[in-house]
């Protein structure tokens, strides 16, 4: 019927022409959609619907009749195109042409096809997937029929009623109207548009919510009024209207966008709001971007210069032509033949036709092919970078993605790395690491254990891959998606070598659905300690509750741990769902009515605020409100709602020894098989961050697991207890500004409310300095990245770390990852303000001037003698600023950021910048990320890379010369803007090294072997110009001259631009020196361009006057003399390109056979076809004759050998006597492999002792030593440098102090890499520097507090922008307002900890304002605007109380 | 892009009900194959030039170019070569007056006789060619300027040449036979070679005018019309002669049918055309005599007869 609806749509196209005028007007800023059964037997002439776009999507370009002018069209849009056209459409024109003026259209009729048949598969490709797309079938409710019909995609219309089941797909944005959850929700995964595999919550539609029986379309009479089609998937605004005129607003929340899954819910209905290209998913679709690489940009330059050279060559000959014309005065020799007419040209005039002429016959000298055969050569790289197999990840089975096909040799450029931290040098996967309840300490040594297993599990691996070669890395993960656990602790490594490899990958495979859910995330092995008491609280609480006893009589540690363990689970937003086929969601156990108004609520509430504040006289950290719970829990219990609680509780209880059947839920409406099905696999934690994830995990370790999340209800299940359900009163989320999460929970036991509060510590410890407990929670680095990050910096590469996070933590992580040495010198740039910014900056300049200035050692740029190898040092031209890069690093915090990045202090800046080692930027927005790498980018001229993995890395890989996105947990937005996306940080070695490397300078010489290609053979024509009369004749056959380039000599220099290995892979990777070569672009220098050109003109003179004198005043005619000419000039090319070729693999050998092979067919075809065609030329059996001519084979031995001699022989005085670190290199791979390696490892060695091979651009300062004497030893001391050495100190039950504890870089490589991050207690957290404040939440601490009034019944939390831009404006704004008088500044040039010195350079006393900085520590202040921040909470939920009371009584 | 991004995501398994039926089997691993090729790592070659590899690599190419220089050397001496050059530029050459008188229109042809004397004898075949300078046979314009239909035999390009042959396609609205710019220069002097006895009398040598013409060029690329139709006049009747020529093409030969219009080896010869202004064509061949015993061309006195007319002077 819809078909029928839409034909006749489509018949009726003229009169919708006529309706559009005027619905434009009426819809200029909304969208109105009705149903569309209600117009069904109109025949859609009146549905007000048919003017919105159908569901069909049409991605393709061209149309089978369009496609030939729009192509051509596009095509055009290419400079070069025209030319060529150009030039062939001038052969058209009798008194110019040259050739046949069908045969010179081949060439670019060639070009332009293969261009076009690609343009044609990539269309045909995109149509075929629209057809699978429009094809798919969905369930469209049929007005005739009174059911759900099944219609593909593509039928289905704006105002269709479509029922949507689990695990579909939707097939155009819906509002969501009905759900068979009994919270009218539906549970949508967003993975194909932003990539996150968290499920996200959508709600039905107000109005709709209340309907007690299945929502019937019939019934629907409602018009929906929202706004146009956007691309905003963020945004939905609009309202509906029923035919009682009421209206109700639609947000987001009720809307089902295309493309996302439906999961978790058994059945929705919804209208369709947007279909086809006006949906959402479809108008966020862009297409591949397209830029420019530097390697590209200079050969325009060059081929600008061919340009000039052809129309040099050209005017010469003119000119020439002109003269000789002019010689004979008015006697007309006879073979100056006339114009066609018959009329005497005047030398003048058959100049300019000459130089017309001349164009066409010089084409070639364009290299009309090369732009082609670039875009082959990079396809070809970009498949074999795909292809490679150390590029691949076996954890989550992805391998690298090029994204841009065009900026490949880019990537052997880089000169700067600006890199993200977070899921970029660290996994981004919060490891719960220890935990203290209480102020007891559990070290939780097993699972210390177990994290140094999986560290000591990659390392061996890639011990063995390292040298075995081809064992796949992790290859031995266990399965744990079986259900069954296996004690890591246990598992050795021959257990884990039992563990097949399919099995691993089917686990990673599996557990890439949930984020955050990696085995190493989620077996956490309980520390005993507390697992003794847990199972003691637990049983304690069991007890009581089978003897009715009031719950206070627990031990108050006992009550900490449970407390402790309570908020573990459900202080978050982790939503649960079984693993087990569909994601279906786990049911409610129990329905409690919630708090009906907010007297109701006040009044259940106020006694527990009432007696906070009175019991807080204990000792524990916990004690101001856990003695007052008591009591009212207590008092609670007796009540009979909290004794309809505990009746409910679950009666199940497992046996303790089997964790995992301990978590699985058996939701009381199931059956019994399908509970027994559900009890073989565990839940899954479906969380926004990671680090919440890890909790849970922590929690579950403890029994303590959470089985299920609804809006108002959380459920846990405890050992021994069951289950209980805990109401949800409202859930305040995190946010940057508050830094903490909290939760208003009723507790179902005591009924007593308590607010759980997680959040970063700094907050937290100012907030209450007591805390329930506080949990470690380590952020691994990834694999490799030391190693990574050390070869890339001895590969010259500058690499500046910008971050959000604070500056302990992430200069933290930079010593962890060898970003900053211990003997560095480290400057810190915080400021206040403008003024106090400059004037760090220029102290700082003065300070490095004066330091390295007075020690006017000079950069090491010596040549160095290496056993017999000499080395050139790459003289350090590439960079050819003054600024030399000293052993410093800079680390400076977003808000000294933003002022130094201002246009006046952005020069010094950089100034200091640049001459750092690394830069380290803390606290920087997305915004700031990108104007740095702009800055960079622009200022100093250097090729950037940036690689992030999260959304707010977008911006700056977006600005950066090439971006790469690291396909981590945080969504696709970086990877979808990036040009490479790698699934880890340490591939970007292997990207950078050796592909860039290789595909640089594969290009590079590609490039510059065309242009000497096709100089030499242009010039060959040239030079007979003098013995033509320059009448524009050439000796080459317009065949020969056409095809040359396009056949005969194209596939060698492909495979060559291809396949070519100056330097092999491995010494590449452990010579990172060598990438140095690409930075200063050593390949291609403009005067290498002319090199070539003058060596073409050479060789071209070789090539033609050889057979001149050997064929001078004989009766050769002219094909007899051009067609060797030819051959000789395709062998002089090909032996060019031998010279050139570095590896020569078969594929070679046969490309250049072929070459010859194919030259040699052609020509013998050719010349035998046909004896009277192809005019004007005419080489009927040449060939053959040559082919029986001693003097042919001569030629074709003595020229191209005459030819080539110079090239040969400067290539072999470049590899011996000044040979460039890449000659080392090859001279190295020469070496057979044990040679090699020995060699290899000494020169590693020396790296070590010397700096470097081939000395770096950081100078070894003599006055660095005193800070590396009492340095060292320090190190030693503050931070434990092995792992073993940190469990114990943090035995110890109270550490007092501030820990911090990380790899010294000093430790080998066998330590781990991973860093537990600022592991603190009941401290007030010392930050080294002011402002600094802490977002990510590495440590957590929990509080229970007395509800404080942040309360509220808000079920869920809708428009939190709202909230927030209200918390912004009061709670921001009026303490950052008095800011110029701040003139702070504090520069310490020191490593960051504390007992190093501090170098004050400006000092001015730390002023008072200091205080007024929402970011300061102060405590008073941060709890006034705690306040402020909480009463708009408070407001605001009591607005969206009342909506809610609203909403009940219209039950 | 979107929507094939999203289809590829379909495929990896978010199908309904495809999720957990495929098991560990059925999960397809995007890992590359580890191949030399796909991993870059094929056998090579790997040429390293230094002066080690490169030193014997020049002396081995040394020793190679010698014999061929010596072979070169030695072959060359061996043929000898006789120049005469009677454009008749100088005042006291017997060609001046012909240089000088010459007109196209002049239907008397001039004629001049050059003396001159070989010092050694010529043995085995003698090749006579005849030699111009400065002659642009390879202009642009006139290296186009022919029909090779026409001299293929073709009627229909015979009546009606190719446009190429502007502006010598048509005299007297008859279209010109053969047609073009080459056709229309062809050198048309004639050269006999006297040799003078002691006693004074003059003996005509014998020159091969046959032969002279690539194989090719005379049997396949140049026809005359009409195939086998001896007479050829007849063929040519529709046709008028190049402007500049006396006869008409068929009268090029009239003793040999088989070298009488376009297969005229004289023609042939010229209509190919030379690749640098100066060239030698070969004109007639002496073959040497049977006996073996008398050397082709015995030293002594001989006078070269030329009946001038041509274009030699233009050039």
């Amino acid at each position: 019927m819809a078909r029928e609806t839409g034909e006749s749509g489509e018949t009726k196209s003229a009169k919708v022409k006529k309706h559009k005028r005027r619905k434009s007007k009426k819809e200029s800023k909304t969208r109105i959609v009705h149903a569309n059964i209600l117009y069904d037997h109109t025949k859609g002439g009146d549905n007000p619907n048919r003017h919105y776009a159908n569901n069909k999507i049409k991605t393709t370009k061209y149309t089978l009749l369009s496609f030939l002018p729009k192509n051509l069209f596009e095509q055009f849009h290419r400079f070069a195109n025209v030319y060529f056209v150009f030039i062939a459409l001038l052969n058209f024109v009798p008194v110019v042409n040259a050739f046949q003026p069908e045969l010179a259209l081949a060439p670019v009729v060639f070009i332009l096809s293969v261009t076009a048949i690609k343009d044609l598969w990539e269309d045909y490709r995109r149509h075929r997937s629209d057809k699978e797309i429009n094809h798919m079938d969905c369930l469209v409710y049929c007005r005739t029929e009174k059911r759900y019909v099944e219609k593909y995609w593509k039928e289905v219309r704006v105002g269709d009623f479509i029922r949507l089941r689990c695990n579909e797909l939707l097939p155009a944005d819906v509002l969501l109207l009905s759900s068979s959850d009994p919270d009218r929700l539906c549970h949508i995964e967003t993975a194909t548009l932003d990539g996150e595999t968290n499920l996200k919550q959508r709600q039905v539609v107000r109005s709709f919510y209340d309907l007690d029986c299945e929502f019937d379309p019939i019934k629907y009479n409602s018009v929906i009024e929202c706004e146009k089609p956007n691309n905003d998937l963020n945004r939905f605004r609009g309202y509906i209207i029923h035919r009682s005129g009421r209206r109700d607003g639609l947000y987001k929340d009720n809307l089902l966008l295309r493309g996302c899954t439906i999961r978790n819910t058994e059945e929705a209905v919804g209208i369709v709001i947007y279909a086809g290209h006006e949906t959402k998913a479809m108008l966020n679709n862009n297409g591949p971007r397209y830029k420019r690489s530097k390697l590209e940009r200079q050969m325009n330059v060059d081929v600008f210069w061919c340009v000039i050279i052809l129309l040099v060559m050209c005017l010469f000959s003119a000119i020439g032509h002109g003269l000789w014309m002019f010689q004979y005065g008015d006697k007309r020799p006879v073979f100056d033949v006339l114009s066609p007419e018959g009329t005497d040209l005047s030398p003048v005039v058959s100049a300019i036709y000459l130089f017309l002429t001349m164009i066409i016959v010089f084409q070639v000298l364009i290299p009309i092919s090369l732009f082609v055969s670039i875009e082959i050569v990079k396809i070809c790289q970009v498949y074999f970078i795909h292809q490679d197999m150390e590029l691949y990840d076996e954890e989550t089975d992805s391998h690298l993605q090029c994204r841009a096909l065009n900026i490949t040799e880019d990537l052997g450029q880089m000169q700067y790395i600006f890199s993200d931290k977070t899921g970029t040098l660290t996994e981004n996967k919060m490891v719960f690491r220890r935990c203290t309840v209480a102020g007891v300490e559990y070290s939780h040594d097993a699972n210390a254990r177990r994290l140094a297993m999986y560290q000591e599990m990659d390392s061996e691996e890639e011990d063995c891959t390292s040298h075995g070669g081809t064992l796949p890395r992790r290859d031995s993960v266990i399965s744990h998606q079986s259900g069954k656990v296996v004690l890591r602790s246990q598992s050795t490594k021959s257990h884990r070598r039992t563990g097949s490899r399919a099995e691993a990958k089917r686990a990673s495979i599996l557990s890439k659905h949930t984020a955050f859910s990696s085995p190493m995330e989620k077996d956490i092995t309980p520390d005993p300690q507390l697992m003794d008491k847990v199972n003691e609280c637990s049983s304690q609480m069991e007890f009581m509750r089978f003897h009715s006893q009031p719950l206070n009589q627990i031990p108050p540690d006992l009550c900490d741990v449970f407390d402790f363990f309570i908020a573990l689970t459900i202080c978050n937003t982790v939503v649960v769902s079984s693993p087990n086929q569909p994601r279906q969601k786990v049911r409610r156990y129990e329905l409690k009515s919630p708090v009906k108004t907010i007297e109701d609520f006040i009044k259940r509430f106020t006694p527990s605020r009432l007696t906070s504040g009175s019991n807080s006289s204990s000792s524990s950290s916990l004690a101001t409100n856990r003695s007052s719970s008591h009591k009212v829990g207590c008092s609670m219990l007796s009540s009979p709602s909290a004794e309809s609680t505990l009746t409910k509780l679950h009666e199940e209880k497992r046996p303790e020894h089997d964790l995992q059947h301990a978590f699985s839920p058996v939701p009381p409406n199931f059956d019994k098989t399908k509970a027994l099905a559900q009890d073989e696999c565990e839940l899954r934690y479906e969380a926004e961050s990671p680090d919440e994830a890890a909790l849970v995990y922590a929690a579950r370790a403890y029994k303590c697991a959470l089985v299920g999340r609804l809006p108002d209800q959380v459920t846990v299940e405890l050992p021994h207890l069951g289950k209980l359900s805990f109401e949800l009163l409202h859930t305040l989320g995190f946010d940057s500004t508050r830094k903490r999460m909290s939760v208003v929970v009723k507790h179902p036991l005591t009924e007593q409310i308590t607010v759980y509060t997680k959040g970063a510590d700094s907050v937290i410890m100012d907030l209450i300095r007591p805390a329930t407990g506080a949990t470690g929670i380590e952020d691994r680095l990834q694999d490799g990245v030391p190693e990574t990050i050390a070869s890339l910096r001895k590969a010259g590469l500058q690499i500046w770390v910008l971050t959000g996070d604070k500056q302990e933590t992430a200069i933290n992580i930079a010593y962890a990852c060898k970003l900053l040495d211990p003997e560095e010198e480290i400057i810190t740039l915080n400021a206040e303000s403008q003024e106090a910014c400059a004037a760090l900056l220029e102290n700082s300049l003065h300070y490095i001037q004066a330091k390295f200035l007075c020690n006017p050692r000079p950069d090491p740029q010596v040549a160095r003698d290496y056993a017999g190898i000499h080395f050139s040092s790459p003289a350090s031209s590439g960079h050819s600023s003054p600024f030399l890069v000293h052993r410093l690093g800079l680390v400076i915090d977003g808000r000294t950021l933003a002022y130094a990045l201002d246009k006046s202090l952005e020069d010094k800046f950089l100034a200091v910048a640049r001459s750092c080692r690394s830069v380290l930027c803390c606290r920087s927005t997305p915004l700031q990320k990108s104007m740095v790498v702009k800055l960079v980018r622009n200022k100093l001229k250097v090729m950037t890379l940036a690689i992030g993995d999260g959304a707010n890395d977008v911006s700056m890989i977006q600005v950066a010369d090439v971006g790469v996105g690291i396909s981590g947990q945080e969504g696709m937005q970086a990877v979808m803007a990036s040009d490479f996306a790698l699934p880890r940080f340490r591939y970007l070695q292997k990207l950078l090294l050796v592909h860039g490397h290789w595909c640089y300078s594969r290009l590079a010489n590609m490039i510059l072997y065309f242009f000497y290609k096709n100089a030499m053979f242009v010039a060959l024509i040239f030079w007979y110009q003098f013995y033509c009369g320059f009448s524009g004749s050439a000796m080459v056959d317009q065949w020969y001259l056409i095809f040359f380039n396009l056949m005969f000599s194209a596939f060698p220099q492909l495979i060559t631009g291809t396949l070519d290995k100056d330097v092999s892979a491995e010494t590449l990777q452990e010579l990172p020196q060598l990438y140095m070569n690409g930075q200063n672009s050593e390949e291609y220098k403009p005067y290498m361009f002319w090199m070539n050109m003058i060596d073409a003109f050479y060789q071209s003179l070789i090539c033609f006057f050889i057979p001149y004198f050997a064929y001078v005043d004989s009766d050769v005619d002219l094909f007899t003399w051009g067609t060797p000419i030819t051959t000789l000039a395709l062998f002089t090319i090909l032996l060019h390109l031998g010279i050139e070729t570095k590896t020569w693999t078969w594929m070679n050998w046969v490309s250049i056979g072929f070459s010859i092979a194919l030259f040699f067919t052609v020509a013998l075809c050719y010349n035998a076809s046909c004896p009277t065609c192809f005019s004007p030329s005419n080489t009927y059996w040449t060939m053959q004759r040559l082919l029986g001519d001693p003097m042919f084979y001569l030629l074709c031995v003595v020229t191209p050998i005459a030819a080539l001699l110079p090239r040969y022989f400067y290539r072999a005085c470049q590899g011996t006597l000044f040979p460039n670190p890449v000659h080392v290199g090859r001279q190295l791979d020469t070496l057979p492999m044990d040679m090699r390696r020995i060699f290899l490892s000494q020169s590693q060695m020396k790296l070590g002792s010397l700096g470097s091979l081939f000395p770096p651009r950081a100078p070894f300062f003599p006055l660095c030593r005193p800070f590396q004497k009492d340095y060292r030893p320090r190190v030693k001391q503050t931070h434990m440098s092995s792992t073993k050495q940190k469990e114990k100190t943090i035995s110890s039950p109270i550490p007092s102090k501030s820990m911090e504890m990380r790899d010294t870089p000093l430790s080998s490589k066998n330590s781990d890499n991973h860093i537990t991050l600022n592991f603190r207690m009941q401290e007030k957290v010392q930050s080294c520097t002011q402002g600094a404040d802490s977002t990510l939440s590495e440590n957590l601490y929990f509080v229970k507090e007395p509800s404080s009034p942040i309360t509220g019944t808000l079920p869920y939390t809708k428009d939190t922008p709202l909230s927030r831009t209200i918390l912004e404006s009061t709670g921001l704004e009026a303490p950052l307002s008095p800011t110029d008088l701040s003139q702070v500044g504090l520069l310490t040039s020191t490593p960051l900890l504390p007992q190093n010195e501090t170098m004050q350079l400006t000092s001015p006393p730390r002023s008072c304002c200091l205080r007024q900085n929402l970011d300061d520590q102060d405590h008073s202040n941060q709890k006034s605007l705690l306040k402020q921040a909480e009463d708009v909470g408070h407001t605001q939920s009591t607005s969206c109380l009342q909506e809610h009371s609203h909403k009940t009584t219209f039950l | 892009m979107m929507a094939s991004s999203y289809n590829a995501k379909d495929e990896d398994g978010h199908h309904p009900g495809s999720v957990g039926s495929g098991g560990p089997g059925a999960v397809k691993s995007k890992k590359p194959d580890n191949t030399a090729f796909k991993q870059q790592r094929l056998p090579a070659w790997q040429p390293i030039l230094t002066a080690g590899t490169v030193l014997p690599a020049f002396f081995m190419i040394g020793l190679i170019f010698i014999p061929i220089g010596i072979g070169l050397l030695v072959t060359s001496n061996n043929i000898k070569e006789f120049e005469i050059d009677y454009t008749g530029v100088d005042m006291f050459s017997p060609c001046f007056n012909c240089s000088q008188n010459y007109s196209w229109n002049s239907t008397s042809a001039c004629t001049c006789s050059v003396p001159f004397t070989l010092d050694q004898p010529f043995e085995s075949n003698v090749f006579m060619y005849y030699g111009l300078s400065n002659f642009y046979q390879n202009h642009r314009r006139y290296v186009k300027s022919r029909d090779d239909s026409q001299l293929n035999g073709d009627k229909s390009s015979l009546l009606n040449p190719s446009k190429e042959c502007e502006p010598y396609r048509t005299s007297d609205k008859k279209p010109i036979a053969p047609c073009g710019a080459i056709a229309n220069s062809l050198f048309n002097d004639t050269l006999e070679l006297f040799y003078i006895q002691p006693n004074g009398s003059r003996i005509a040598i014998d020159m091969v005018k046959t032969g002279i013409a690539w194989w090719t060029d005379k049997h396949v690329k140049f026809r005359n019309p009409g195939g086998n139709n001896n007479n050829l006049s007849h063929v040519f009747r529709e046709t008028s002669k190049p402007v500049n020529w006396r006869k008409p093409v068929y009268e090029l030969d009239p003793s040999d049918p088989d070298n009488n219009g376009f297969i005229n080896e004289d023609f042939i010869v010229w209509m190919r055309t030379a690749a640098l202004p100066t060239f030698r064509k070969l004109y007639r061949i002496i073959q040497k005599k049977k006996d073996n015993m008398t050397p082709t061309l015995p030293p002594g006195n001989y006078s070269l007869e030329v009946i001038y007319s041509i274009l030699e002077k233009s050039a």
